[in-house]
């Protein structure tokens, strides 16, 4: 009797463990696949582009910039050289990767997902950019420069999680998101200073800050819109703007040290 | 029979003790246990696993600490392979190597179990020896689990609540199968205090788990910090006076004497210790860029001295049980009470 108890609860053990791999195997070969725009998507409104304006402007961070942080590499020998934390970065009160988007004007206008994947690198143990933007549906490729393996997490609210290692030399990622969702935080479990931002939106009108603080919005139809600014330390601003016909408006933006 | 001294308390206890013996038939009920010989092999081997869980214990502590748990993103295997090593850096180490500890803890549960079932004879023992094996199944399956499903702190903190229950039933094998368990004659005082002194080691447990299940949870983002904290005081007033009634009362039992020293040493040393964990992850480490030392040391730790107080609570709750069984009076209409020992 006791032996049967015993084959009975290790063949439930196994049970549980091939149910398990297989649910595995069936993920693994799901995530690999990038979803493509719903084929029931509706046709994309047209623009007159004889008209688009666009949106420019610097951000600013008032106030002493804090110092990057270092970050120590040395858990992992393959991540050489040094390496600082990019959660603040501002070069003479010119503040870079704040993520910069038309958040409301454009009503139930559609668009086109570009066919072009977006790039996200991973070298130096660092990921290149720091804050992506990318298109609902578009095709987000990951790569891995590194001699070292990584893993890509994002850690979404409203998308599904996923979570997949990428040796190095090896194929890249291809991967989207379906829905719209700022400030999506991408990490690495094996290096855990390696952190990233992937934004996705809806529409093509959005930018990212760079060094110089400076960013542009370009083939804008006129209308009146919402500019959302967005930083992952500082968090939201947002600004009213109305853009004529043929117009190009500036719109700066300024962050006080005081968010943080 | 009885090393009892000559005192009125112990007089009245010896009467107690008799009339324990009436209530349960014979003596040789009472004191079955030096009935079972002594396996040193057994017991040394009980040990050895005990002192491995807490390893693993340690080893799990480091992967939350280091956040390194879905540094391997797959399970039961490690980056498609069951069998092959990875190549140990950044988070693989902590978390491959805490899978690793994690197998030698399975395989010595399995041969614990065993070995337990053919050579015990006490049949209860036999049975806590095939649970300790369930334990560890299911505390494979909820690790499994929790990297399956991106770390949920349900999961995650079931895990850790688990991982802490078997390291109880090791610890309690390990007693059970000891050379004082089987062959001291248990030396009884009657505890007539209300509430009594294993009704006081329970609420110790009881406490400590909640502890633990808030702990766990704080630690894998799923509450806050300020429910741990505020009921480590609860924690620390009823361990605190579980100990001082133990050792008050009861210092002459050595059995009981000891784990509650120990139990008092362990509460100290751990709310100091939960007191650096709160500086050094909580009040410094809130914008941490990544997993600084002082706070890995201090939670990992918190969590191995947490551990350690728990199995100590439940030894101290197991010999007070043995040694200071409670006098209740029994309350039957019309009938005059009269003290009796359960």
């Amino acid at each position: 009797m006791n032996r049967i108890r015993f084959a009975l609860l290790g063949l439930l053990s196994l049970s549980v463990l091939l149910l398990l791999a297989g649910c595995n195997k069936k993920e693994n070969t799901e995530s690999t696949q990038p979803t493509n725009a719903p084929a029931s998507a509706p046709a994309a409104t047209p623009i007159d582009q004889a008209t688009v304006g666009s949106v420019s402007g610097t951000v600013k961070f008032d106030g002493a910039a804090p110092k990057a942080q270092k970050i120590d590499m040395s858990q992992d020998p393959a991540c050489k050289g040094t390496n600082e934390a990019e959660n603040v970065v501002a070069d003479k009160g010119d503040l870079a990767n704040v993520f910069v988007y038309v958040k409301d004007g454009l009503g139930s206008r559609t668009f086109d997902v570009p066919k072009d994947a977006v790039v996200l690198d991973q070298s130096g143990c660092k990921y290149h950019p720091h804050v992506l933007g990318v298109m609902a549906g578009q095709t987000v490729q990951i790569k891995n420069d590194d001699p070292t393996t990584h893993n890509i997490h994002p850690t979404p609210k409203d998308n599904r999680e996923w979570n997949e290692s990428q040796p190095p030399q090896s194929a890249p990622i291809e991967k989207n998101f379906a829905r719209e969702e700022i400030m999506l935080p991408v990490k690495c479990n094996q290096h855990p200073w390696m952190k990233m931002y992937i934004n996705v939106v809806k529409s093509p009108f959005y930018a990212v800050t760079g060094p110089d603080g400076k960013y542009e919005i370009k083939g804008l139809p006129p209308g009146d819109y919402t500019i959302a600014f967005v930083h992952e330390k500082l968090g939201e601003q947002d600004q009213k703007v109305t853009v004529g016909p043929k117009e190009a408006k500036t719109v700066d933006q300024s962050f006080k040290a005081g968010g943080m | 029979m009885l090393p009892l001294c000559d005192c009125p308390r112990d007089r009245e206890n010896a009467g107690l003790f008799s009339r324990a013996i009436a209530a349960y038939g014979t003596k040789e009920f009472v004191l079955k246990a030096i009935a079972t010989p002594y396996n040193r092999r057994l017991h040394s081997f009980a040990l050895f696993t005990a002192c491995v869980t807490l390893l693993l214990i340690v080893a799990g502590a480091l992967v939350t600490s280091n956040d390194a748990g879905l540094s391997v993103p797959d399970w039961p295997t490690t980056f498609g392979s069951i069998y092959k090593m990875p190549h140990m850096v950044g988070g693989v180490k902590f978390e491959h190597g805490h899978r690793m500890v994690a197998e030698f803890v399975g395989l010595l549960t399995i041969a614990l179990a065993i070995w337990t079932w053919r050579a015990e004879r006490r049949r209860w023992l036999r049975i806590l020896a095939v649970a300790a094996l369930g334990t560890v199944i299911v505390q494979g399956v909820l690790g499994g689990l929790t990297v399956r499903f991106y770390l949920p702190p349900s999961i995650s903190s079931a895990h850790a609540a688990f991982a802490q229950t078997f390291f109880c039933i090791a610890v309690c094998i390990a007693m059970f199968t000891g050379q004082r368990w089987i062959e001291e004659t248990p030396q009884v005082e009657i505890d007539t205090r209300r509430p009594s002194l294993f009704t006081l080691t329970l609420l110790s447990i009881f406490v400590l788990y909640v502890q633990l299940i808030l702990g766990a949870m704080f630690r894998h983002k799923g509450m806050s910090w300020w429910p741990h904290v505020v009921h480590a005081a609860v924690v620390a007033i009823v361990l605190t006076w579980t100990s001082i009634r133990a050792l008050s009362v009861y210092s002459r039992i050595e059995a009981v004497k000891k784990p509650a020293i120990l139990l008092l040493s362990l509460l100290i040393t751990q709310l100091c210790l939960g007191f650096a964990a709160f500086l050094t992850r909580v009040a410094w480490g809130k914008e941490a860029l990544q997993p600084e030392l002082p706070m890995v040391i201090s939670t990992v730790a918190h969590v191995a001295v947490g551990a350690l107080l728990l199995a100590t609570t439940v030894v101290l709750s197991i010999q007070v049980w043995r040694h200071v069984p409670v006098a209740f009076e029994e309350r039957a209409p019309g009938r005059e009470r009269t003290p009796q020992a359960a």
